[in-house]
């Protein structure tokens, strides 16, 4: 056993994390900073959250991660990190040249409690920032909240330092996606393109974090949202906010700073969330939905009333982050199946209640905001026929046997998650082929060689 | 035989003092003239290699590949050990980072036998604590894992936070390991201290000394009993390691740290020899165990099939007995066969071609041997937190200047234990072997092995990467996880170095055979051909009907 310690009786835990759902808000900001075209994320505080950062980024994604620290020493750590940020922005200016940086602090320089803006203040007055590039910023505690808030924190960033108002409404929508996969975005993209309607989607790192091999490292990929169609956001005539922790907090900026209504909603995982997002690009953008786009749901639909048998009354266990368990386990419900076990690391103050109203009111589960170990503890007590997670989950399925599907963050043994998406009727058409695949080798394996069957 | 040794002047008319000028060009003068100083040209003929500059702070905003103190610590040292819980004391990022990302393979007696490997521990540190102090909760959690694992140690790594917030961490060790009755010790490897994973290493090493090794005194009669320093088992190179010393007849007491117990640590003082791996990591427990209990140490290297049996039969010479050494050459002799075959196999196809080592503090050294032996050539290689004499030899330990980073990362003033000092060897004894070219508290460094005109890099930072690779064009480039897909975009192939790419074990004989053939199949795979599209190389010149 791999996890061979882990007893079935649960002790009650105050101080003592174990195996955790969760990590910690740099790696979220220096994600989203991805999806500005030509931006170089910056991690301001010792070297080695950086390198972190950087490592985990790339095993998910295997792809180029590039990012600067200011790398402090305990000189910094005793006098400030002003000197090494403004070192740092006139160094990447320089030798990396990219239009963007975007500076996150780490629990080091927080803990110092260095001013950000005023630092990007003095380089700007220093001379050290070229025309036409910009220093953006975001605080990212890790000793708050999880990788979520990171990435909340410095979408919102984005919004305050970019969003402007003409007081000309563009007939276009602002989307923020939320942390998914570079595929999900592409693939939000494209329905909201296939339904007819202008979007500004941000952050974008489609283009960026899955570009082509051409022989060439091109430091700033193609993708990416523009910092001039980012300008544009605040002329937008809403914003479309998927995942209530990662996207609520700069949809929120943009109402109140530029008046830009927001509608804020689940990610579009499965057949019913992505009903409510394609119906709230309809009636936004007062536009018909294609054809194209119905068919697409039928075909999900299909494929969910031809193998729903197989589906029906499965246990599941799942963890993750909280919008992206709200969708999933809402997509788990409208195949019959039955999530018994959600936890996640990050504090939101209405997952709970958003589970429980999806399972209904008379549906038991363990919710819980959590570990893994405890997540582990649970399934000992009330074993599962499926366990969806990020790669550390397989430790806990190879020791109980359970199937399962890789989901979140980080995936570091497998690919595809970054290409192909879970979102949309599409999304949840390779959801449902993952989730088959699993219980029916399950079965496969299982089953007496007079019950191996060739049709399933 | 190995043809010159590997070392093969002069690469394609390329002139190293014009690259290294290329290196440096775009920065700005300050940071050129601060990166001048890592980057030297090796010209063999001018006597001892060149000074070097290392082991002093990163240009911020420069992308550089090291990490931090905590990682050489929590990460690289302790990391590999399995029956101790090591507790992160911060918040939860470094914590969860380090937990099973450093490949460290484990071999425990039994089902029932304690394995902490897979599990992930840390007080994950709120803003109360970062206001308030955090001994509190640490106290606690200590309290929960010892409640739930009746562990017989647990450590304490601090974060970042930990030392600007005042914990004392080392006093709540006290308390607990008071409390508890087992043993509780603290590492203050806080992220900012030193320059980069180096200080961990030297933190892990002292309180490993300080608080483990020596503890147990239980007594082992084998005849010829070594330990292994500097050696982590990742992908199983421990184990290959393991293997050898066995058929050989050779004890292992312990190693620092692959398939490493506490115990082992505990009792290491009864080993007769000390061979240093990584001699970055580990040196300070090999020279403080000298002076406490008498124990040698020499430098081995297990890397590379030539140099595996080198150090074989440098640990058979140190105990000066016929018996082992004819088993030693046995052994040589039987591992050979295979490893002969397929480096012939593989040297075919590989003669000639390039590669560049840009990892760690003993990689980039170590790993040239094995490309020496399928005959490609080293033409640029460098450490990312090596030390002066990791490049040019420990004898110029004694003119290298510590600055106020590194002066902060405590020296143990160690004498010998008066109960346990035993000299494994005479002085006469010593200056004996010496003369017959056993080398003792030695080594040489990297530069020592370097081809003419070949150049040194010492931390390298991305941009002088990828200009590297633009001028020199090498057939493989071997670093780690976050250089790697940026390299591979530029259509050369890149060799993690850290996780091996999830492939190994690569010490040993088993291991270098596994080398050759990754090797193999990385230069010489076909699919960097197909980059271009047709339509690239064939351009339209004209439209075409179709019937003709
Ligand atoms: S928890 Fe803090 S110190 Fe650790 S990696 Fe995250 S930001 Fe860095
Ligand atoms: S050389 Fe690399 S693997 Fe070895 S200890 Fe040093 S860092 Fe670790």
């Amino acid at each position: 056993m791999l996890l061979r310690h882990t007893p079935k009786e649960i002790a009650h835990r105050e101080a003592l994390n174990i195996n955790p759902a969760k990590t910690c808000q740099p790696i979220g900001a220096m994600y989203a900073a991805f999806g500005l075209h030509g931006c170089l994320p910056h991690s301001h505080g010792s070297q080695g959250c950086c390198a972190y950062h950087r490592s985990a980024l790339s095993r998910h994604y295997k792809e180029p991660i590039m990012a600067a620290t200011s790398s402090f020493t305990e000189g910094s750590s005793v006098f400030g990190g002003q000197a090494n940020l403004v070192e740092s922005i006139q160094n990447i200016f320089s030798i990396y040249n990219p239009t963007v940086i975007a500076v996150h602090t780490t629990c080091l320089s927080e803990t110092i409690g260095d001013d950000i803006p005023q630092i990007i203040s003095k380089a700007k007055a220093d001379g050290k920032i070229p025309n036409g590039k910009f220093v953006i910023h975001a605080n990212t505690p890790s000793y708050s909240g999880s990788h979520v808030y990171g990435f909340a924190n410095m979408v919102n960033g984005m919004v305050q330092y970019f969003s402007e108002t003409t007081q000309n409404r563009k007939n276009q929508i602002n989307i923020i996606p939320g942390w998914v996969e570079p595929g999900d975005m592409r693939e939000i993209k494209r329905i909201a393109l296939e339904m007819g309607i202008q979007t500004i989607l941000f952050p974008d790192t489609s283009g960026v974090l899955d570009a082509p091999q051409t022989g060439k490292h091109v430091f700033y990929p193609k993708g990416g949202v523009r910092v001039d169609d980012l300008k544009t956001s605040g002329d937008s005539i809403a914003t479309i906010a998927l995942g209530d922790t990662a996207s609520s907090p700069a949809a929120k900026t943009l109402d109140t700073k530029n008046k830009v209504p927001c509608h804020i909603m689940g990610l579009p995982i499965g057949l019913k969330a992505t009903d409510r997002f394609v119906n709230a690009l309809r009636t936004i953008a007062g536009v018909n939905v294609p054809e194209s786009i119905s068919d697409e749901r039928g075909m999900l639909l299909d494929m969910i009333t031809d193998m729903h048998s197989y589906f029906y009354g499965k246990k599941v266990a799942l963890f993750g982050d909280p919008d992206q368990l709200v969708g999933l386990t809402e997509f788990l419900v409208t195949l019959d199946m039955k999530p018994i076990h959600i936890v996640t690391g990050t504090p939101s103050k209405t997952f709970e209640k958003d589970i429980q109203d999806i399972l209904g009111p008379d549906t038991k589960a363990n919710i819980h905001l959590s570990d893994t170990f405890m997540l582990h503890q649970l399934i000992k007590n009330e074993p599962v026929d499926l366990l969806f997670g990020n790669t550390y989950g397989k430790y806990i399925a190879r020791d109980e046997d359970i199937p399962f599907i890789r989901y979140g963050f980080p995936i570091l043994d497998r690919i595809g998650h970054s290409y192909f998406p879970t979102v949309g009727y599409r999304g949840g058409m390779r959801l449902i082929e993952q989730i088959l695949g699993a219980l029916l080798d399950r079965k496969e394996r299982d089953s007496s060689e007079e019950k191996f069957e060739l049709v399933l | 035989m190995l043809g010159n040794n590997g070392k093969i002047d002069g690469f394609s008319g390329i002139n190293p003092i014009e690259s290294k000028e290329e290196l440096i060009k775009i920065y700005p003068a300050k940071v050129a003239r601060k990166r001048a100083k890592h980057i030297t040209v090796y010209d063999r003929e001018e006597g001892d290699p060149p000074e070097i500059e290392a082991n002093v702070r990163t240009v911020p905003g420069i992308i550089t590949q090291r990490g931090c103190s905590y990682a050489g610590c929590k990460g690289v040292v302790l990391g590999p050990t399995r029956d101790i819980v090591n507790i992160t004391h911060g918040p939860i990022g470094c914590g969860f980072y380090s937990w099973l990302t450093r490949r460290n393979q484990t071999r425990p007696p039994s089902d029932e036998s304690e394995n902490f490997i897979t599990y992930a521990f840390s007080t994950d540190m709120q803003e109360k604590e970062i206001i308030f102090g955090g001994e509190k909760k640490l106290k606690q959690a200590i309290q929960e894992a010892y409640d739930i694992f009746h562990p017989k140690a647990i450590s304490i790594f601090a974060t970042c936070p930990v030392g600007l917030i005042g914990d004392d961490i080392h006093a709540v060790a006290r308390e607990m390991k008071e409390k508890l009755g087992i043993n509780v010790f603290a590492f203050s490897c806080e992220g900012y201290k030193g320059v980069s994973q180096s200080a961990g290493h030297h933190i892990a090493n002292n309180q490993l000394f300080k608080h483990v090794i020596g503890l147990k005194n239980e007594k082992n009669d084998a005849k010829y009993k070594i330990n292994l320093l500097g050696e982590y088992n990742i992908g199983g190179d421990a184990f290959e390691i393991e293997r050898v010393l066995e058929k050989c007849g050779i004890e292992l007491v312990a190693t620092f740290s692959g398939n490493s117990t506490y115990e082992g640590f505990a009792n290491s003082h009864v080993a007769d020899l000390n061979t240093v791996m990584c001699h970055r990591s580990i040196n300070y427990v090999a020279e403080m165990m000298e002076k406490k209990y008498g124990i040698p140490w020499t430098k081995v290297n297990f890397i590379g099939a030539e140099s595996s049996a080198k150090s074989l039969r440098k640990i058979a010479a140190y105990f000066d007995n016929a018996e082992l050494k004819a088993k030693v050459e046995k052994v040589i002799e039987e591992e050979m066969k295979e490893v002969e075959k397929v480096r012939a196999e593989v040297k075919a196809k590989c003669e000639g071609k390039t590669a560049m080592l840009f990892v760690g503090g003993s990689r980039a050294h170590h790993y040239q041997d094995l490309f020496t032996e399928i005959g490609m050539t080293t033409v640029a290689a460098g450490y990312e937190f090596g030390h002066r004499d990791d490049y040019e030899g420990r004898r110029v330990l004694p003119t290298i200047k510590v600055d106020a980073d590194s002066r902060n990362i405590e020296e143990l003033e160690v004498s010998a234990d008066e109960k346990l000092y035993s000299p494994r060897k005479t002085e006469a004894e010593i200056e004996k072997m010496k003369s017959k070219g056993i080398d003792f508290k030695e080594y040489e460094g990297l530069m020592s092995d370097m081809a003419k005109n070949s150049l040194v890099i010492d931390d390298i930072s991305h941009y002088e990467t990828e200009k590297l690779l633009e001028i020199y064009k090498p057939d493989i480039f071997c670093a780690g996880i976050k250089e790697k897909y940026a390299i591979q975009k530029m259509g050369i192939p890149c060799k993690q170095l850290h996780s091996y790419d999830y492939g190994g074990p690569y010490a040993g004989f088993k291991g270098a055979i596994n080398f050759y053939k990754d090797i193999d199949q990385m230069v010489n795979t076909k699919i960097w051909k197909e980059i271009k599209a047709p339509w690239e190389t064939e351009p339209q010149l004209s439209a075409r009907y179709g019937s003709e």
